[in-house]
């Protein structure tokens, strides 16, 4: 079996892997960080988006081979201690959230979003979305949750 | 997913002898396509040959009237491309509005083209615009390449290495997508380079890009949206699914073109 080294959350991890083992199963099953969800196998839902050397990424659709030397980052390793990540804590403060399950997804995929746009506006939320399913919010608490952490993430 | 072997190719020649040797082997570029083939165990390659460190795939030049697009170039590097946002618009458009922002991250417009879906963008922009798909041993006119649903001019194990896009006067893209995937229902670009109009038409037919001379001559030397608007496109031979039936994608076709033609101004 190949070996594949990359860093998760800053931390070097390096394991054997089937070359089918996908991204999000090397992050779950052998590292044990659950807070990627998978909530689809057609590549659609966004449960399962991290970020892949800066940018978001859909994990059930990489292989953990693909991201060999890459540097992973997860829902994990966003706070610090106690003190949630901006993102997190506009979530929480705005009520973007009930189940929570796509709740991993739609905050790595809007840091993404904020690091590519720092202002972005309610459209482009929404638009940047595309990729994130929600079955229980209809979306209206998540967008203004983002647009909230966009603010606090400019400082 | 079944298994398969796995190796990264360095370079063009190695990804090209790398396949050649495998007894039934892949490329892989942004796996957009093909890693949910693989989950859904549609596809049993032996072995992967992953083109993502081939850094000569990877960019946009341009030379004199045209501009030239590597073919591991992710749909939001071209989305965000300087040379392109300049230089044909509407392209950049279209790349930006593919899938959604993860899939614009790893997707590549090699893979996109090799595949051919039916309902895949990039197809009607090549055909429109008239490009030439350069491969590891030749280059192949748009016009060409796409073959029918799912199928392609290449041969095994040819590399698609770049696509040549000439810079049109004006072209736009209007797509009508699928509310779930973001594949276009219908998608209609309209170009206008050298003084031919072209008009192509992606998710529409059971055979894949197609390009509609009807919609061409009404739309002219001045790109009349009104009387593209008003041509009957006829329902044989266009999709009919869960989506939309064939009677309402013909519908579309007009609509589309109309809309692009507007656009392109
Ligand atoms: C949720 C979702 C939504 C999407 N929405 C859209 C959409 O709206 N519009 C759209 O057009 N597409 C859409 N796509 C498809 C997307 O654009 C893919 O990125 C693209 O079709 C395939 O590109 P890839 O780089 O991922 O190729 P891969 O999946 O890696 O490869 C696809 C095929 O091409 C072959 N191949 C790849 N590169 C080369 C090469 N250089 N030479 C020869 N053969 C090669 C591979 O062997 C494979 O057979 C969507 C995909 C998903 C998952
Ligand atoms: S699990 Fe649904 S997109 Fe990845
Ligand atoms: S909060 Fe339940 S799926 Fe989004």
């Amino acid at each position: 079996m190949p070996t594949v080294s990359m860093t998760v959350n800053g931390e070097n991890v390096s394991s054997e892997v089937e070359p089918r083992t996908l991204l999000v199963q090397y992050l779950r099953e052998n590292l044990g960080l659950t807070g990627t969800h998978v909530g689809c196998d057609t590549s659609q839902c966004g449960a399962c988006v991290v970020h892949v050397n800066g940018k978001s990424a859909k994990s059930c659709t990489m292989l953990a081979v693909q991201a060999e030397g890459s540097e992973v980052s997860t829902i994990e390793g966003l706070a610090d201690g106690d003190t949630l990540h901006p993102m997190q804590e506009a979530f929480r403060e705005n009520h973007g959230l009930q189940c929570g399950f796509c709740t991993p997804g739609m905050v790595m995929s809007a840091i993404d979003l904020v690091q590519t746009n720092s202002n972005p506006s309610e459209q482009d939320v929404r638009e940047w979305l595309e990729g994130n399913l929600c079955r229980c919010t209809g979306y209206h608490n998540i967008v203004k949750s983002i647009l909230a952490g966009a603010k606090t993430m400019q400082g | 997913m079944y298994d398969f072997k796995y190796q990264q190719a360095n370079s063009q020649d190695e990804a090209v002898s790398a396949q050649s040797s495998a007894e039934d082997g892949s490329f892989l570029a942004g796996g957009m396509t093909l890693i949910p083939t693989l989950k859904q165990r549609l596809a049993q390659p032996s072995d992967l040959v992953d083109l993502s460190a081939i850094n000569d795939l990877v960019g946009v030049s341009e030379e004199g009237d045209s501009v030239t697009i590597g073919s591991m170039t992710t749909h939001a590097s071209v989305a965000s491309s300087e040379i392109v946002n300049s230089k044909i618009p509407a392209l950049a458009a279209l790349a930006g509005n593919i899938g959604d922002p993860q899939v614009r991250n790893r997707g590549t417009i090699g893979g996109s083209i090799a595949n051919n879906d039916p309902a895949a963008d990039y197809p009607a922009g090549c055909v429109a615009l008239n490009a030439t798909i350069i491969t590891n041993t030749r280059k192949i006119s748009a016009d060409d390449f796409f073959t029918g649903l799912f199928e392609t001019a290449l041969e095994d194990g040819e590399l698609i290495t770049a696509v040549t896009f000439p810079i049109p006067d004006r072209a736009a893209y209007a797509k009508f997508p699928n509310p779930a995937s973001r594949y276009a229902i219908v998608g209609v670009m309209v170009a206008q380079t050298g003084g031919e109009t072209r008009a192509a038409v992606t998710g529409a037919s059971d055979s894949g890009v197609f390009r509609s001379t009807d919609i061409e001559n009404a739309l002219g030397d001045t790109l009349d949206a009104s009387a593209a608007k008003a041509v009957s496109i006829s329902s044989d031979g266009l999709n009919n699914d869960i989506h939309a039936s064939s009677e309402y994608r013909a519908h579309l076709v007009s609509i589309m073109a109309s809309r692009a033609a507007t656009a392109a101004g």
